[in-house]
Order: structure tokens, then C-alpha cells, then sequence
């Protein structure tokens, strides 16, 4: 097993986090937005796992999974919200939902 | 097994790198591929075997086909590459650049403030965390369940197709 500071991890999840949020900000097609919003909750789940393997108790793992289970119904719910969008639009833009209403 | 971690912390963060600025979708979707699997090596090594699979069944192998199968539903051709393209340009990334980049340094400012104990894996089994998970948590899995639940009616009701009307007589017909 390795035994690395446990600050390079949180380091390694602190970079990918943030990366995933300039993504979001950065991107104008919203299923790269969505995925960007991935990458920000599979660095914060990494965050966990290290930290509870480092105190060696399960929680960090329990926690995962439930953010596992978040990311699941929110893109399943999200990816229907695209499908509807580019019907409506016929654009992935997310400056032309704009003009959304009712 | 230090080796490991670094090369697969290395390969995260290259793949990651490439998913936001790639153009073409099913490219960066490929590549948040590989930043999954990385990561689950790193899981793997950091004594979590259980979640290392996980990663890897539910994030890699069934989140990524949804997003998959909605890229194919939009057929996103050359012409949105193009677009993306444009939008990609240069000077875009400057200000979130600078923003999220002096929000990482007060976060890693204050990850290294602190006292730089090493992290001593004691692996934990999936018969431990499906313990907890059960008995302390079991609140926040029937609450899960609910979100789940929720998830479901919402993908149902958002990506149901409405009937296309041929004539106005006959839309009364179709109810």
C-alpha cells in the first residue's frame, strides 16, 4: 500500500476539482458542462476515499457511494434535459436557452 | 506502489486536462475514460478495492454509456466541431483561467498549512463498508433510494416523446 503525505492526495483532488470547474466555466456546450460537473464530484469522492482511508474507517467509502448514486440520478436527469433542449433550440449553446419560455 | 499512484495521478490529470479542452465530444468523452480508470487505480492502491470497482462498473462503464448513447441521439457532426472550435479560441480562457487557478492556490495554501502527516493505508473491505453502510448510514440509503426514485420519474417524464399531430382534425382522436 502506499504511503505517500496525505496532502498529495488532496493536492491530486484539489487539481482535478478544479479543472473540472474551469471546465464548466470555460465551455459553452452544455453536455461539456455536465461532464465538467463529473469531474468535480468524482474529485470530491477521491478527497473522501483517501481521507478515510487514512483514519482506516469505512465512512469515506460510504460517502463515495452516495455520491456515486447523486451522479447517477443527476445526469440521467440531466442528459433527458438536453435531449429536450436540443429539440426545442436545435442548439447544444447554452447562451441560446435564453430564450426559454413556459 | 508510490510509483503507481504518482503515474496514475499523472495520467488524471493529463486526461483531464485534455477532456475540457477537446473539441470533438466522443474524444473527450473517450478520454474521461481513461481519467475514471486512472483514478480507480489510485482508489485500487489507496486501499479501497470495493470503490475501485465501482468506479469503474458505475461511473466508467454505465454513466459514460449514457452519455454516450444522448451524443449519438443529438448526432453532433463535423459542423459542431467546427463551432466548438470557435468558441475555444484563446482569449476565452484567460479570466475563468485566472479565477479558478487563484482559487486552487488558497485551496492547496491551506491543504499545506497543515501538519504533513503521511497517509498510513490500512485497506478497508467491502464486508466493512457494507456494515456501516447498512447499520450507520441506513438513513442516508433510504434517502437514496428516494433521489433514485426521483431520478427515474424525472428522466421518464422529461424524455418522453409527444405524439407528433399529422392534421388538426385528428388531434382530438389521439387522446
Amino acid at each position: 500500500m502506499i504511503d505517500i503525505p496525505l496532502q498529495t492526495g488532496i493536492m491530486l483532488s484539489g487539481i482535478l476539482f478544479f479543472m473540472g470547474f474551469l471546465g464548466v466555466l470555460v465551455r459553452r456546450n452544455i453536455i461539456f458542462m455536465l461532464m465538467s460537473v463529473e469531474i468535480m464530484l468524482n474529485a470530491a469522492g477521491l478527497a473522501f476515499v483517501l481521507a478515510g482511508s487514512h483514519w482506516g474507517e469505512a465512512d469515506g467509502q460510504v460517502m463515495f457511494i452516495f455520491i456515486l448514486t447523486m451522479a447517477a440520478a443527476e445526469v440521467s436527469v440531466g442528459l433527458a434535459l438536453i435531449l429536450q433542449l436540443f429539440k426545442h433550440f436545435k442548439s447544444l449553446d447554452s447562451d441560446s436557452f435564453n430564450k426559454m419560455r413556459g | 506502489m508510490n510509483t503507481i499512484f504518482y503515474i496514475a495521478a499523472a495520467v488524471a490529470v493529463i486526461s483531464t486536462g485534455l477532456v475540457i479542452t477537446r473539441a470533438h465530444s466522443v474524444h473527450a468523452l473517450l478520454y474521461l475514460i481513461v481519467s475514471l480508470l486512472a483514478v480507480s487505480v489510485i482508489f485500487f492502491v489507496a486501499g479501497a478495492p470495493f470503490i475501485a470497482a465501482l468506479e469503474v462498473i458505475i461511473y466508467a462503464g454505465a454513466i459514460m454509456v449514457l452519455f454516450i448513447f444522448v451524443i449519438m441521439m443529438l448526432s453532433v457532426g463535423e459542423d459542431t466541431k467546427i463551432k466548438e472550435k470557435q468558441w475555444l479560441k484563446g482569449k476565452i480562457w484567460i479570466g475563468p483561467g485566472i479565477l479558478s487557478a487563484i482559487l486552487m492556490g488558497l485551496f492547496l495554501y491551506v491543504v499545506f498549512s497543515g501538519s504533513g502527516d503521511t497517509l498510513d493505508v490500512k485497506p478497508i473491505s467491502p464486508k466493512e463498508v457494507g456494515v456501516s453502510l447498512f447499520s450507520k448510514y441506513l438513513l442516508g440509503v433510504e434517502i437514496a433510494a428516494m433521489l433514485l426514485l426521483a431520478g427515474i420519474i424525472g428522466a421518464y417524464h422529461l424524455g418522453k416523446q409527444e405524439k407528433k399531430v399529422v392534421h388538426r382534425f385528428m388531434k382530438n382522436n389521439n387522446k
